[in-house]
């Protein structure tokens, strides 16, 4: 079991600031992480999009305020779970919170924060009616977990961005047949891997089908064939072992809804004075709060994480002092001999 | 000050009056209306919330690149599908009529 003071969900740039400011006051952080690298929305969404709002930085790319970020809190050496949803909190006899992910990893700390932005990035389902029935090894997965399952096999892939080009290619080797379905007749992929895919289906060696999407499964205990629908040819049948539908990940609230905590319209609920949720310990900063006048900003939730540091500190320690130094006055060696002691 | 029209999931029309000299987009209109428009990742064409059917038959600004893709990543997807985010109201709108594509919630 992993032990810290500050457990934060979601590892986006607040998440990766509270850090900083936590360490500060020497609080310990672990940080949770659907996805399986830092930095959220920012690297996930929009890596290169240059923001503009960071104060003191004029035109600064997302993934580089992610890399800042990893640096400045470097110091004070965060651990991470990463590619793991935060599932399910319980309330343990010390008054502290015991985590456990999507894989069973057991997280305790006396505080959580909620940064998770708009929540834990998860594929985005096709709205096939009957597709649920066909998932959990029954012929449909919406990510390549282990392509060995997939040897001899007749798979349709469905998506058009690198992943499912990529895949495609991949699984060509390794497959009896693959079937690539794609809306349009471009692909938005990286432009090596679609020539390759043109190349591979003038060889034979894939199918593909554009202008045409897949809109049925059948099967009885396991998927028999896909339906798809062609702009121009109709709707027919496809003989197919496996379908992996590959449309990009999309944030969904997930299991925090279940925890307790006070919602509004998909946000959590906090009061202003320190970001402190209705259940005593938890605080919930970032995009996932809301409350009279919120902005989604990542500046905003810089300063949210700021003030939460502070009550955190005092819940934690309710008899201990707290004294507030500006990092200038501390300087740099007095930040790594802070730091020295939250690592320790 | 231009009119359009929007008809939302359950088929119900909403009269807007949208100006074009403030900067806005077809999402942007929907959301200052209240209309189930969610619009989260702000206007980046990065999320699809804002995805609706152009039913009249006004000549629209092309689509970028951008719209497309993430139109690929969309559900639902028809000829006349357009994000709302990346249509910027201007006079030529006048009239225009959309309706909400469906959510695609489990």
């Amino acid at each position: 079991m992993i032990k810290t003071d500050i457990l934060i969900i979601g590892a986006g740039p607040v998440g990766l600031f509270t850090v900083f400011e936590a360490g500060l006051l020497k609080l310990k952080c672990h940080l949770v992480d659907a996805l399986p690298q830092v930095g959220g929305q920012l690297t996930e969404i929009y890596p290169k999009k240059p923001i503009y709002d960071i104060p003191g930085y004029p035109a600064v790319n997302a993934g580089e305020l992610v890399d800042n970020l990893m640096k400045q809190i470097e110091p004070f050496q965060p651990t991470f779970t990463l590619g793991e949803r935060a599932e399910v909190i319980e309330r343990l006899e010390d008054n502290s919170f015991l985590l456990t992910t999507s894989r069973g990893t057991k997280i305790n700390a006396p505080v959580i924060a909620v940064a998770a932005g708009l929540g834990a990035f998860e594929p985005r389902k096709p709205p096939i009616d009957n597709i649920e029935r066909f998932e959990d090894d029954k012929g449909v997965a919406y990510f390549v977990r282990d392509p060995e399952v997939y040897r001899d096999k007749k798979v349709v892939i469905a998506g058009g961005g690198d992943s499912a080009l990529d895949w495609t290619i991949f699984l060509a080797n390794i497959a009896k047949e693959v079937t690539l379905v794609h809306r349009r007749a471009e692909f938005r992929g990286a432009l090596d891997s679609v020539e390759k895919v043109h190349q591979l289906d003038m060889e034979g060696r894939i199918k593909m089908i554009t202008d045409a999407q897949v809109v049925g499964l059948e099967g009885q205990d396991h998927l028999k064939e896909v339906t798809i629908k062609h702009k121009n040819l109709g709707t027919f049948a496809k003989e197919a072992d496996e379908f992996i539908p590959l449309f990009g990940l999309t944030p969904k609230l997930g299991p925090l809804e279940n925890w307790g905590l006070e919602i509004e319209r998909g946000a959590l609920k906090v009061n202003t004075y320190d970001y402190s949720t209705n259940v005593p310990g938890i605080y919930a900063i970032g995009d996932i709060n809301t409350y009279p006048g919120k902005l989604k900003l990542i500046l905003c939730g810089f300063h949210e994480a700021t003030l939460m540091c502070q009550s955190a500190f005092k819940y934690i320690y309710p008899d201990k002092k707290l004294s507030f130094k500006y990092t200038t006055v501390m300087g740099e060696q007095g930040i790594l001999a802070t730091a020295s002691k939250v690592a320790s | 000050m231009i009119q359009i029209t929007v008809i939302d999931r359950e088929g119900k029309t909403h009269e807007l009056e949208a100006p074009t000299d403030m900067n806005m987009n077809i999402m942007e209109i929907c959301k200052a209306y209240e209309l189930p428009v969610k619009g989260t990742c702000g206007g980046m064409a990065m999320c699809s919330t804002c995805h609706c059917y152009v039913l009249s038959d006004h000549d629209l600004p092309e689509m970028r690149q951008a719209e497309e893709d993430m139109l690929d990543q969309a559900f639902f997807v028809e000829d006349n599908s357009r994000l709302g985010c990346q249509l910027m109201l201007n006079d030529e709108m006048d009239g225009l009529i959309i309706q909400l594509a469906p959510e695609n919630e489990d």
